[in-house]
């Protein structure tokens, strides 16, 4: 694993000696391809230019450890250098661009790895008894700067790492989120977590039976694992999304589904993004949602097709010209308004999978859109796996960029998506950005009664001596607009310290009371110290 | 006080404005009909969705807000939601524009043949021409031009016609459709028809709000309305009517577009074509019903000289930028936007300010002609009917000019000529209201004797008119004079150096004369520190931490600043005399004007009164509202008809604390 960039060492994407873009490593669909189309798009979207490199540094500086309490249980841990730095960020992009930098600012000054229930407890009795800040780590994919350790920490911070605690086989939960890869259980239930495939399996907290937490107070837990409970309020939902402010998460029960038979993708072409929303949300009316369906503006669209691989035959490649060219010359020919792409993913057994996909599709004609073939939608999802790595390679390149969430109604998608591009716009040109950003978005996910929207950003810095703050400034001020058109907090990337300040009007203060009451009864010494959403 | 360097960026004298093309000289010099029938392509909203007239009525019928309040009302009255729907589709049709460019085209050709007559040139800033473009293709546009005649919004459609601008649907009053060939070309050249007044009509407020939002949110065309609500008599700006901004600012506060730009625009006329007619109406001759034959007549009268028109469009101002900070746009995310509340405390607060701000844009690039500031010395003279000496007039009209510019006036004062040139040739231009005899000029005070017999008070009346007529050019100066003139009347009044007396009173006046001048409200510091800055500036007066001191070279000044406003504080005394001495218990609204009247044409021929300028209805209106809000009258309802109820020892006080008989309330004033 990356300690200054995302996921395994041996993926990323690189230009070649010939300028081409490469992705690197075995692991995903597109690994060992060559991406014609990136270097162009990168170029024609944000001015960059394969002249201008910028490198990254690796002097990460430490402070020196502290107490060896733990040493007498036998538990393992560490204090080396590079355990604790990887523990003590989240993949935020002042995180990363500071890693890069070699700016390391306080990080645990120890990781601990518990192997079951009984060892966290035993951690968390010591921490209590020597006064000692435990942070629990799951998988490190945070995007909240829910891992950063609080500069005004005095106590000794341990970090609390719990992912290799998991095992799992043959079965599928369902949740995906775009980060399962790295990410863990205990994490998911830690900042209620959304999975893509959530129209089938439901949402962290629909897929949870029962959690067990050790909190400085002791273990809490529900006593059976009945499907619902009237007990007055769920305690689980005091648990899912603490982030780590009220202890670890050591055991949690799942349903688990058969892993499906069959699956497809597919994709749809719509002559606008207010079509293409009216048919998402017709579709969610109707609750024929398939696993996973999810609506890209013009902009990802063509993010999307700059990802695609170089072939290898010349007639997949005239094949392909045919695509493109239909799709891009004879559609927008018929239609002249941007192109815009749905993809639904449908799972299930053949038959029914075939139905099901008929239904979309029926729903998709009345709103003028055209079935655009399954690679297109293969693509699409590709991009969620691969976005993070792309940023690694934009970094070297002068670019930043970083990708947030909301949760809306559906009466106010389209004003949130169209006013949140329009203001990141505009900020960027106030705050100094000299070329265009990209500000993008797509509607990721659909409820009964409004929908996920999922917005990309990503400008290049060159010519900017803070590009950090500018970054933050504009991100800020999306923040902003995004509530200020009735957009949620967050849907899923969860509060952190980054979105704290606007906890109190997001809850109201009688709200932020109770949340606050409960952590000083559970956790009165602050021993899980992360500062996290109160 | 510390924040006074707040205020030098905002020093007047450095105020940056466009240069100025006349629009005329070029349909002088090329054929009108092929300027008429040239090709037409507009920049249009970025984000348009084409739409046309027909569609957008159904668009309004069918949208949710619409259906929301049929289905209230229907619950409320009973009746059925299919009734409903055919009235408000009745409403929709009364309403409608139906912009056509032929109409346009039609008006282009004849309108240029009339202004070519009329007017020596029409001057219209190119830069504002330029950002307003920009500003259509950015973001839905609101026009808010002033409102000093019916020309206005004739003349804005032939400017955008001119320049090649997208053609703005124009909200305008209901009395335009009496007239009915007019009316429907009116209609067909983009303006839209609202009801007067439509109280708790529910259904026409729906439809009329959605309506106008619909043209906004999808871009449509420019809205153009005037922020005054109606003509302005007085050539004073009015107090702005907030409906229709509260109207075209929500689709930004509800997220539904990205911002909107209103560009405020300021129309100035050298001579008004109205001039007499509004003169009359003020002093109670009724405004003629609008008929289509009526305009044939008027136009007749029209063969005269009418000077130059500046059209001068403002800085786009966005309403995003506006609203930061000040409005919480959460407060809409709990209910759905289509159904009709109440604006929330705070953005009326807003919009209020909005407004006024707005206004203040709309005086500050008006344009000021010498003739402005002759109007004005003449009506300070001793005697009206004697006059001033023209070397006098010259020598005080040059002093103003000065003053005038350093107080921020975009004067347009022709440096070329030499000063009794320019003099002269704006004497020329109103011969209707001036006249030079033996070396003097004064006012034609007589040029109404007709024929016949005169009561006397049909002759006060009749020598009124001139004034009056004055008086409205002196008015168009009033917004640049208003604040040090409030200040220089305070020190007088208050007859004190003490700065924070001074401020009393400064507050009290300020605030009896809110509906009289466009005083933006919660401003009393700032104006008090803005009329502070420019008379310390000016060398009128000299500041320290306690007093305010007249210096001996800023008498001059202070005399003309406080004589300036002093037939107001006349005109409000004497309502409040006439209040206290004659009003009766069943005295009826509809009665106090010409109950007013009758006192005032009483006083004036026993010679206690001076200034005949306090005839004007507006005043009156203006001194009455004044009262109610301050409490000193109230409303009562009583079958019918609204009576006033007069507190006789708040309306005396308020007399004799104008006439400075009387310290400043202390309740009144804030502390500075």
């Amino acid at each position: 694993m990356k300690w200054n960039g995302w996921g395994y060492s041996d993926s990323r994407f690189l230009y070649n000696k010939k300028g081409q873009a490469e992705f690197t490593g075995k692991r995903y669909r597109l690994s060992g391809m060559i991406i014609p189309g990136l270097k162009d798009w990168m170029e024609s979207t944000f001015g960059t230019s394969l002249q201008h490199k910028s490198s990254a540094t690796v002097i990460p500086t430490i402070n020196e450890a502290f107490v060896e309490e733990i040493k007498t249980t036998g538990i393992p841990f560490s204090s080396d250098a590079e355990d604790r730095v990887f523990r003590g960020h989240g993949h935020c992009l002042h995180e990363i661009f500071a890693l890069r930098e070699g700016k390391i600012g306080r990080v645990p000054d120890m990781v601990v790895w518990p192997s079951c229930h009984n060892d966290v407890v035993k951690i968390v009795e010591l921490a209590c008894k020597n006064n000692v800040c435990l942070i629990p780590f799951g998988g490190g994919t945070s995007v909240s700067s829910a891992l950063e350790c609080p500069p005004e920490e005095t106590r000794s911070i341990v970090s609390l790492d719990t992912s290799q605690m998991l095992n799992e086989s043959g079965y599928c939960t369902g949740h995906e989120p775009d980060s399962m890869e790295f990410s863990s259980l205990g994490g998911w239930v830690a900042t209620r977590a959304s999975g893509m495939k959530k129209n089938i399996y439901g949402n962290i907290e629909d897929l949870v039976i029962h959690i067990k937490m050790v909190t400085p107070r002791g273990v809490i837990e529900k006593s059976c694992q009945g499907p619902r409970m009237s007990t007055g309020p769920d305690i689980h939902h005091f648990i899912l999304g603490s982030e780590g402010t009220l202890g670890v998460v050591t055991e949690v029960t799942m349903k688990i589904r058969p892993l499906p038979e069959y699956q497809k993708y597919g994709s749809v072409v719509f002559p606008n993004f207010e079509q293409g929303v009216a048919c998402l949300r017709e579709v969610a009316k109707r609750r024929c949602a398939p696993a996973s369906i999810r609506l890209m503006d013009n902009e990802q669209f063509k993010f999307g097709h700059a990802l695609k691989p170089q072939v290898s035959s010349i007639f997949t490649s005239f094949l392909d010209g045919l695509k493109t060219f239909y799709i891009t010359k004879v559609i927008q020919r018929l239609r002249p308004q941007p192109l815009v792409c749905g993809h639904p993913v449908v799972r299930g057994d053949r038959e029914k999978v075939l139905q099901h996909e008929k239904q979309v599709y029926d729903i998709a004609a009345k709103f003028g859109g055209l079935a655009a073939g399954e690679d297109n939608g293969q693509r699409g999802y590709m991009l969620t796996f691969v976005i993070a790595y792309l940023r690694d390679l934009g970094m070297d390149y002068y670019l930043i960029g970083e990708s947030f969430e909301t949760s809306v109604p559906w009466d106010r998608v389209l004003d949130v998506c169209r006013n949140v591009k329009a203001r990141i716009i505009r900020e960027c040109k106030d705050k100094g950005v000299q070329f265009p950003p990209l500000s993008t978005c797509r509607v990721t996910q659909t409820y009964d009664s409004g929908a996920c929207v999922y917005f990309y950003f990503a400008f290049n810095y060159r010519g900017l001596s803070d590009p950090v703050h500018v970054y933050e400034q504009v991100e800020h001020a999306a923040r902003e607009e995004i509530l200020a058109n009735g957009g949620s907090l967050s849907h899923h990337h969860g509060v952190g310290k980054l979105r704290k300040g606007w906890m109190r009007e997001t809850v109201s203060d009688v709200g932020m009371g109770m949340l606050k009451s409960v952590k000083e009864y559970v956790d009165p010494s602050n021993i899980f110290g992360n500062r996290n959403l109160l | 006080m510390e924040n006074k360097a707040a205020y030098s960026h905002r020093d007047p004298m450095l105020k940056k404005r466009d240069d100025f093309e006349d629009i005329l000289e070029e349909r002088r010099n090329s054929s009108d009909l092929r300027y008429a029938l040239r090709c037409y392509t507009p920049v249009l909203y970025k984000n348009l969705i084409p739409c046309d007239a027909s569609a957008l009525k159904t668009m309004v019928l069918q949208s949710d807000q619409v259906h929301y309040v049929i289905s209230q009302v229907s619950k409320e009255t009973g009746r059925t939601a299919e009734d409903l729907q055919e009235e408000a589709s009745g409403i929709v049709e009364e309403m409608a524009h139906r912009l056509q460019l032929s109409t346009v085209r039609f008006f282009a050709f004849a309108l240029s043949k009339v202004f070519k007559t009329l007017f020596k040139s029409i001057c219209v800033n190119e830069d504002g021409i330029q950002r307003l473009q920009q500003a259509i293709h950015e973001h839905p546009v609101v026009l808010l031009p002033s409102h000093r005649s019916y020309m206005d919004f004739l003349l804005m459609s032939l400017i955008l016609y001119t320049y090649d601008l997208a053609l703005p649907v124009i909200a305008a009053g209901m009395d335009f459709m009496g007239m009915k060939v007019v009316g429907e070309m009116l209609r067909m050249s983009g303006a839209f028809f609202l009801r007067r007044s439509f109280g708790g009509d529910k259904l026409y407020w729906a439809v009329f709000s959605e309506y106008v939002k619909t043209i906004l949110k999808n871009g449509l065309a420019p809205v153009e309305f005037f922020l005054e609500g109606t003509r302005s008599r007085t050539s004073k700006s009015l107090t702005p009517k907030l409906g229709l901004l509260n109207i075209a600012m929500d689709p930004f506060l509800k997220g539904e577009v990205f911002d909107i730009s209103l560009v405020p625009v300021s129309i100035s006329y050298e001579r008004i074509l109205e001039e007499t007619l509004y003169a009359r109406e003020m002093l109670g001759v009724p405004k003629p019903k609008e008929s289509t034959s009526g305009l044939f007549k008027a136009r007749k009268i029209l063969s005269e000289d009418y000077g130059s028109i500046h059209v001068y469009f403002g800085q786009p101002v966005s309403v995003r930028s506006l609203a930061e900070g000040r409005v919480n746009r959460c407060q809409f995310s709990l209910t759905p936007r289509h159904i009709p509340k109440r604006a929330s405390e705070d953005v009326q607060t807003f919009v209020n300010e909005a407004a006024y701000s707005l206004v203040r844009a709309q005086e500050e690039n008006m344009v000021l002609k010498p003739w402005v500031l002759l109007a004005s010395i003449l009506l300070q003279s001793e005697d009206l009917d004697r006059g001033i000496p023209l070397a006098e007039l010259t020598e005080q009209a040059l002093w103003l000019k000065d003053l005038c510019r350093q107080y921020g006036g975009f004067l347009h004062w022709p440096d070329q000529m030499t000063p009794s040139e320019v003099v002269s040739s704006s004497l020329t231009l109103h011969h209707g209201l001036v006249r030079v005899s033996e070396g003097k000029v004064h006012l034609a005070l007589n040029k109404e004797a007709q024929a016949g017999p005169v009561t006397p008070e049909e002759q006060v009346l009749s020598r009124a008119v001139p004034v009056i007529s004055c008086a409205s050019y002196r008015n168009q100066a009033l917004h640049v004079f208003v604040r040090p003139a409030l200040l220089a009347t305070a020190v007088h009044t208050a007859a004190t150096n003490n700065k924070q007396e001074v401020y009393n009173t400064f507050s009290f006046l300020r605030n009896l004369f809110a509906n009289e001048f466009i005083l933006c409200p919660n401003a009393t510091v700032q104006d008090f520190e803005e009329a502070c800055f420019l008379l310390e500036k000016t060398g009128v007066v000299q500041l320290n931490e306690q007093e305010i001191i007249v210096t001996h070279r800023g008498h001059r000044t202070m005399g003309f600043l406080s004589r300036m406003l002093l037939p107001f504080i006349q005109g409000y005394q004497v309502v409040c005399a006439f209040l206290c001495e004659e009003a009766s218990d069943v005295l009826t609204e509809k009665e106090f004007v010409p109950a007013v009247r009758t006192f005032l044409i009483k006083k004036l021929l026993a010679g206690t009164l001076r200034y005949p300028e306090v005839l004007s209805s507006d005043l009156q209106k203006n001194a009455l509202a004044a009262l109610l809000r301050l409490g000193a009258v109230r409303k009562v309802k009583r079958a019918e008809q609204t009576s006033l109820k007069v507190n006789k020892v708040t309306v005396n006080s308020l007399e004799d604390t104008l006439g400075g008989k009387l310290p400043t309330p202390r309740a009144a004033a804030a502390r500075l």
